[in-house]
């Protein structure tokens, strides 16, 4: 296959990025598939780092008095904030689609939460610069990053006063994956390999000696007087580890059920590879079986897709940036704060009743002051009377709330054909069920805008 | 007009919902009915809950030898036994056990321990073995083989736990139910679900945001309209668990017909420093468990009501470098009711001579023992069918 249908680009565009704009469908829609690939690989050549100024937050708290530090707390959370909106931006904008999608995938596997924002854009920042690149230097350096070893505990890690927790994460959730091959003591030998590790306070890293278990151990059936980078190299040389990474990135990019020959397969290739994230990408969307019918429409958007998705054709605009944080915690999913260090569990566990119901009219609240005008041909004057009040007392209620403006004229013109059937195809990944299908047919689409809003609300648009 | 397309009409201008025929129309308990409606919350520490520093072998030597510095001092506690004793954090469970509203149950736990939050999680909540992968919940399971409507388990937090996750219903997970309710008042969204039949849903995801929109029509009002007979005037504490638990107690005491509620405080990782951290969420759960018990002794509830507090692991003995302590295995699980039947110390305390290889409590109790007590004893139901085995039924109830 030389090239790919309508359908499969959007597939492509929305699991290595966030969905495809229609004027940049019409574009791609008349290169090769090698062309699309390369081109999707060349935007993001560049690895553009986040970026904020911290001000006072570069100062020493042990210099503060009592009353600056609380004050230096509260400007902690509200540069969280800051930075959590500054890359929401940057995911909403930026050209380099694989990349950030890939950042997005990996923030979620070295899985931090922390209030302190030195720290995690630092760390946001090297799995950015990595993510197209080594999967063993990104493990390496994240593992040395201050928010690594502040949030997993390395830094009270010492001779003779083990702490385990870093060991046993880098292990379960970072390499191997939960009770695959490793024992309790082999986590308990790990740790004493980490003792040591430390930062300066510039944020370098810094080995300690004093601080190190120069004793032998035996880890993984290896043994010596292994350092920590001694035991991440041997994480690294376990098929195991390839293929735990290959497996999570294929349920996330792929398909949320795996395929187990596929995943050997996969997994080969970035062993063989020594771990180079550009060849697993590479293989996967080169593939005629990426484009596979069952492939496609079958993930549940995380929350930072699904508004990233909607916020991307239509250039939506902020009077309020809160609005995205709030959207964000009510959807939880909040960028740099995961639920915990397995980040967050995605597919079904992001719907519930309350995230579905916000989830649905997430479309209508964006772009249109939350109306999702429907009209029922049966429905008596009364009725009509009734809705139109009802949207209208919706729309001051919402427009007062949420302030954000979409491009309307931008996204209509980038359409070519405006009938049902092709605003479907485009907007909806999945097949639509027999339900949406009955819906579908009696809804009125000579209105295109309401129609539009009217897809973007059905249950559908959440999968891709 | 055809009088089906007016009845569809007129229910829509009275602002009724427009609900399938297949789901079941609204009922709440009547006061009359309420006494004697049992209900079970059920509250997770998450994180892993140090057991030995809430409910601490004070006068144990290996306890204070393994803690040289975190061992909690005899003036730190409240004293139970001359061996036991409440970290003083937990004032207000402390009171409750001397009016016999309390059983301490010692060394729950299951055989294989796994010592991963997660993994350990979800084996408390699937109730399986420990090599067991299981994709439904207990209490998903007993709404499957024991209730009519998703509401009947609830989950009052931010998103639905597996626990709650059965293979034909899951339970209903909601934080704000004003909010919920409002969201289901969208015509196009009613619309759909008028469209939607049973039959129609399939296993894969789609189906499931169609399943789980079913359920949510089929609730939402239910809890919206029952849960505004009452609201609270007692005082709770400022913290969103607590506003979790004055959520569960409007629930309770406005009748609506839940058999089991499920909750969750965060944050008991205590790997570092673990006294101020642990003993600061300890005081958060003791003062909201408190507010919560004296709304429900004030509307005469108490009696009914189970609360059920557990967390996925408990701590190794021996404290680590870092004046915290590192994962462990079996741990100790309390039950508050006003109508327990043993009170008290339930079984033997742990016993710290005699360590797994990891240095962690050895298990003697099964958790499996007391969800089937809660099941058979308390909700009146075949264990078997939820748990799919039979454990031994426990007497605290």
């Amino acid at each position: 296959m030389n090239t790919l249908s309508d359908k499969e680009i959007q597939h492509l565009y929305w699991r290595f990025g966030f969905g495809i704009s229609p004027s940049q469908l019409k574009t791609a829609r008349i290169l090769s598939k090698r062309q699309i690939i390369d081109q999707l690989f060349s935007e993001s050549r560049q690895s553009t780092a986040l970026t904020m100024d911290l001000g006072a937050l570069e100062k020493n708290p042990s210099e503060l008095s009592k009353e600056e530090r609380k004050k230096l707390r509260k400007l902690q959370r509200k540069k969280m904030n800051e930075l959590n909106i500054i890359w929401f931006t940057q995911l909403t904008t930026t050209e380099e689609i694989l990349r950030e999608k890939m950042t997005l995938f990996f923030h979620n596997h070295f899985a931090v939460r922390l209030k302190m924002p030195r720290v995690c854009i630092h760390l946001n920042n090297i799995i950015r610069k990595h993510a197209l690149g080594n999967f063993g230097d990104m493990l390496m350096e994240v593992s040395k990053s201050p928010a690594m070893l502040i949030f997993l505990n390395n830094r009270q890690n010492r001779k003779n006063h083990p702490n385990e927790n870093f060991a046993r994460e880098v292990m379960e959730l970072f390499t191997l994956g939960r009770d695959n091959g490793y024992t309790e003591k082999d986590i308990k030998e790990a740790a004493r390999a980490f003792t040591g590790w430390n930062f300066k306070k510039d944020g370098a890293f810094i080995f300690r000696s004093n601080h190190h278990d120069y004793g032998t151990k035996t880890v993984l059936g290896k043994t010596g007087d292994f350092t920590g980078e001694d035991v991440i190299k041997i994480l690294l040389k376990e098929k195991q580890t390839a293929q735990y990474i290959t497996k999570k990135f294929y349920q996330y990019f792929v398909n949320p059920i795996p395929d187990q020959d596929r995943i050997k397969q996969l997994s080969d290739i970035l062993y063989n590879s020594d771990y180079d994230l550009r060849v697993l990408i590479q293989s996967t969307i080169e593939s005629n079986w990426f484009y596979n019918t069952k492939n496609i429409g079958v993930k549940i958007k995380s929350p930072i897709e699904l508004m990233v998705g909607l916020n991307r054709p239509f250039k939506v605009k902020y009077d309020d940036p809160k609005v995205i944080l709030y959207l964000q915690r009510k959807l939880n999913q909040m960028l740099f704060f995961p639920p915990n260090v397995a980040g967050w569990p995605g597919g079904k566990t992001w719907i519930d009743n309350s995230t579905l119901m916000l989830r649905l009219k997430l479309a209508s609240v964006i772009l249109n002051s939350g109306i999702i005008e429907w009209n029922d041909k049966g429905d008596m004057p009364e009725n009509v009377m009734m809705k139109q009040k009802y949207y209208q007392k919706m729309k001051t209620q919402i427009e007062k709330k949420v302030k954000a403006t979409p491009d309307w004229d931008n996204f209509m013109s980038g359409l070519d054909q405006k009938d049902k059937i092709t605003l479907s195809h485009y907007i909806l990944q999945p097949e639509p069920s027999k339900i949406a299908k009955k819906v579908l047919k009696d809804l009125d689409s000579s209105d295109t805008k309401n129609f539009i809003v009217e897809l973007l609300s059905l249950p559908e648009y959440q999968l891709c | 007009m055809k009088r089906r397309d007016f009845l569809k009409q007129s229910v829509f201008a009275s602002g009724m919902t427009l609900i399938p025929s297949f789901l079941k129309g609204m009922e709440f308990l009547s006061p009359q009915q309420l006494s004697g409606y049992k209900n079970v919350i059920i509250i997770q520490l998450s994180g892993g809950n140090d057991g030995l520093n809430s409910i601490i072998p004070i006068s144990n030597d290996i306890y204070h030898n393994l803690r040289p510095s975190i061992a909690k001092k005899q003036t730190q506690t409240l004293k139970i036994t001359n061996d036991l004793a409440f970290n003083d954090n937990l004032k207000v469970i402390k009171e409750l056990y001397d009016q016999g509203q309390v059983s301490i149950i010692n060394n729950v736990g299951y055989p294989n321990p796994n010592r991963s939050h997660f993994r350990s999680t979800d084996i408390w909540q699937t109730a399986s073995d420990t090599n067991q992968y299981l994709h439904t919940g207990w209490i998903g399971r007993y709404l499957d083989s024991n209730c009519q409507n998703p509401y009947q388990a609830v989950e009052v937090d931010n998103s639905l736990s597996l626990a709650m996750k059965g293979n034909q219903m899951n339970g209903i997970a909601v934080s704000d139910p004003n909010q919920l309710y409002k969201t289901t008042r969208e015509p196009f969204f009613k619309n759909i679900v008028a469209n939607t039949t049973k039959e129609m849903l399939d296993e894969d995801n789609q189906g499931y945001l169609y399943k789980t929109m079913l359920e949510t029509y089929s609730s939402a009002s239910y809890i919206h309209e029952t849960s505004k007979i009452y609201t609270t005037t007692t005082e709770y504490p400022q913290h969103h668990f607590a506003k979790n638990l004055k959520t569960i107690a409007d629930f309770i005491i406005s009748g609506l017909k839940t058999r089991v509620y499920y909750s969750s405080l965060g944050g008991f990782d205590s790997h570092v420093n673990q006294l101020n951290s642990q003993d600061r969420l300890l005081k958060v759960y003791s003062e909201a468990i408190g507010a919560l018990v004296s709304d429900l002794k004030k509307n005469n509830r108490f009696n009914d009501t189970l609360i059920l507090t557990f967390s996925e692991f408990g701590r190794r003995v021996k404290q680590n470098g870092s004046r915290g302590t590192d994962h462990g295995a079996a741990n100790n699980v309390t039950a508050i009711s006003g109508s327990l039947k043993k009170a008290g110390i339930y079984n033997e305390l742990p016993d710290l001579s005699n360590l797994d290889d990891n240095g962690d409590i050895k298990y003697t109790v099964d958790f499996r023992s007391i969800y089937a007590t809660i099941l058979n004893n308390w909700l009146e139901v075949d264990s078997h069918d939820v748990l799919n085995s039979d454990f031994k039924n426990l007497e605290f109830i």
